[in-house]
């Protein structure tokens, strides 16, 4: 009996980190492409296509670490006022922004062959 | 005849035939530089070399690192590329060997760079760390370092950087709002006049001949102005307030500025968060009109005969290019090259104009009279297009 409660509580850790880790709506294929290539190339032309910063901050997970998903989400969607960073919620859903973000944080995908991903 | 003469006549012809291969080899590879130039590929830190005369790649120069945001300049004698990488690589480009002449990284993180009046320093401009480095243009060796240290122990983002008489370099420090002269008439011993400009100046401009220094700002409405024949008169403010107190649209892309936007006694300037192309008189630097776009424009170049401009957009508007006509003051035509315009190169002559297509992975050649397409070049994400002629003008 005592073996079955840790079995429960062991399955719904694994189902509660799955759902946090893999955000509710997580684009599909060919949706996660574009997002790819409109962080690489479209934000890249302030962060750089490699992320490591140019007139706009560094997106690498070090340099995201310590903020806040929320906040960050918040950022890519309405912008900071003050900065040249525009919010970008005519372009990405909030689950868009969420899937973005999570993946800067975990070192974001490349761009395949020839700048296609 | 011997056996010992036929071989010494065999011997002598096998000679001949080798010299005259040696010499056809010569003379079909012998060719100026005036018509080449090179298309940044800026996803796979390659180049090309092309050729504006047969609208046609000579071939491709692989391992420039990380390129998004590359420039380039040209040695005066027009055989060698200077491409600024965004890691901070500096690589001297053999254009008529096709090969890395030479190659350093100089900086963390890079956005350009230029060659001084004399052509013997190539001078980089830096985000990390701020400042410029300037570069003995045959070795690239270190000559000299201006930091761009505006207060104790803080260091701006440069940008807008543009050579201009004197061995002048032109700057903005984007985080110090100034504008810095610096003079390399000593090349180890640089000398540096600062000059407040405004809220965060984004980019740059030498006009023609280099007497004025243009630096556009994102931070408020205008445009920082310096007459670099009498600095002592310092920054003066031109469009003030071009945006006229309305909510600003949000720029997805900063616009770029150079030399080229002379068009005719007037300058077309992009408006920053407005979709409009501002034009200026440059006897009284006021404004004289505004032309509506279809987007926020990045890149406003004139034709060399300043009787067309050209315009780009910043996402999601980038795959439009539109023309206007400076006699008319309209767009006159509405273009469609591909998606992700990100460059313009006009020919010397501007009879035609390249434009590149990021995410069709072409450049596109416009017959810029009739705007029909005259070529179409594969090229892999392209993004910057830089001719030769850059060589023999000031504050490129």
């Amino acid at each position: 009996m005592r073996l079955a409660i840790v079995h429960v509580v062991v399955l719904l850790v694994l189902i509660l980190i799955g759902v946090g880790g893999a955000g509710a709506a997580e684009p599909d294929p060919a949706r996660r492409a574009e997002l790819v290539t409109m962080v690489r190339q479209d934000c890249g032309s302030c962060h750089g296509l490699t992320l490591r910063g140019g007139l706009g901050p560094a997106l690498l997970p070090e340099a995201l670490a310590a903020k806040p998903m929320d906040s960050l989400i918040a950022v890519v969607l309405s912008g900071r006022p003050g900065t040249a960073m525009p919010g970008w919620s005519r372009f990405v859903s909030e689950a868009e922004a969420a899937w973005i973000v999570d993946a800067l944080r975990r070192g974001f995908p490349p761009l395949s062959e020839g700048g296609r991903p | 005849m011997n056996c010992r003469q036929a071989i010494s006549w065999l011997l002598a012809g096998l000679a001949a035939v080798a010299v005259a291969g040696c010499a056809g080899r010569a003379v079909t590879d012998l060719r100026g530089t005036g018509d080449l130039g090179i298309v940044i590929e800026r996803a796979s830190g390659s180049v090309q070399i092309v050729d504006h005369s047969h609208r046609r790649s000579l071939g491709r120069i692989e391992g420039l690192g990380d390129l998004s945001h590359a420039h380039a300049t040209f040695s005066r004698d027009g055989r060698y590329a200077y491409v600024f990488g965004r890691d901070g690589g500096l690589t001297k480009i053999d254009l008529l060997a096709r090969r890395v002449d030479r190659r350093i990284v100089q900086a963390g993180n890079s956005i350009g760079g230029s060659i001084s009046q004399d052509g013997r320093l190539v001078v980089a401009q830096n985000y990390q760390p701020g400042g410029i480095k300037a570069f003995d243009a045959d070795t690239l060796a270190p000559v000299a370092e201006v930091p761009a240290e505006y207060a104790p122990g803080k260091f701006s983002k440069v940008v807008g950087l543009a050579d201009v008489p004197g061995q002048g370099f032109v700057y903005a420090l984007f985080d110090a709002g100034e504008v810095w002269v610096t003079d390399f008439t000593e090349p180890t011993a640089p000398r540096t006049r600062r000059f407040a400009a405004g809220k965060q100046p984004y980019d740059g401009l030498a006009t023609p001949g280099g007497r004025y220094f243009m630096a556009g700002l994102f931070g408020e409405d205008g445009v920082a102005l310096l007459d670099l024949w009498q600095p002592e008169q310092g920054v003066r403010r031109i469009l003030d307030g071009y945006g006229r107190g309305e909510e600003k649209l949000p720029v997805y892309k900063m616009p770029h500025l150079r030399g080229w936007a002379v068009a005719d006694g007037k300058a077309y300037l992009p408006a920053v968060g407005r979709h409009e192309v501002l034009v200026v008189d440059l006897t009284d630097w006021r404004e004289v009109g505004r032309i509506p776009v279809a987007g926020q424009p990045v890149f406003v170049m004139a034709r060399p005969d300043g009787r067309q401009v050209w315009v780009n957009f910043a996402f999601p508007d980038n795959a439009l290019v539109q023309v206007i006509d400076t006699l008319e003051g309209a767009v006159i035509d509405t273009l469609s090259p591909g998606r992700a315009v990100l460059h313009m190169e006009f020919t010397p002559r501007g009879e035609s104009v390249w434009v590149s297509s990021r995410d069709d992975d072409r450049v596109t050649v416009f017959d810029t009279a009739s705007r029909q397409t005259q070529a179409v070049l594969p090229a892999r994400a392209p993004s910057g297009i830089f001719f030769t002629a850059r060589a023999a003008r000031i504050g490129f």
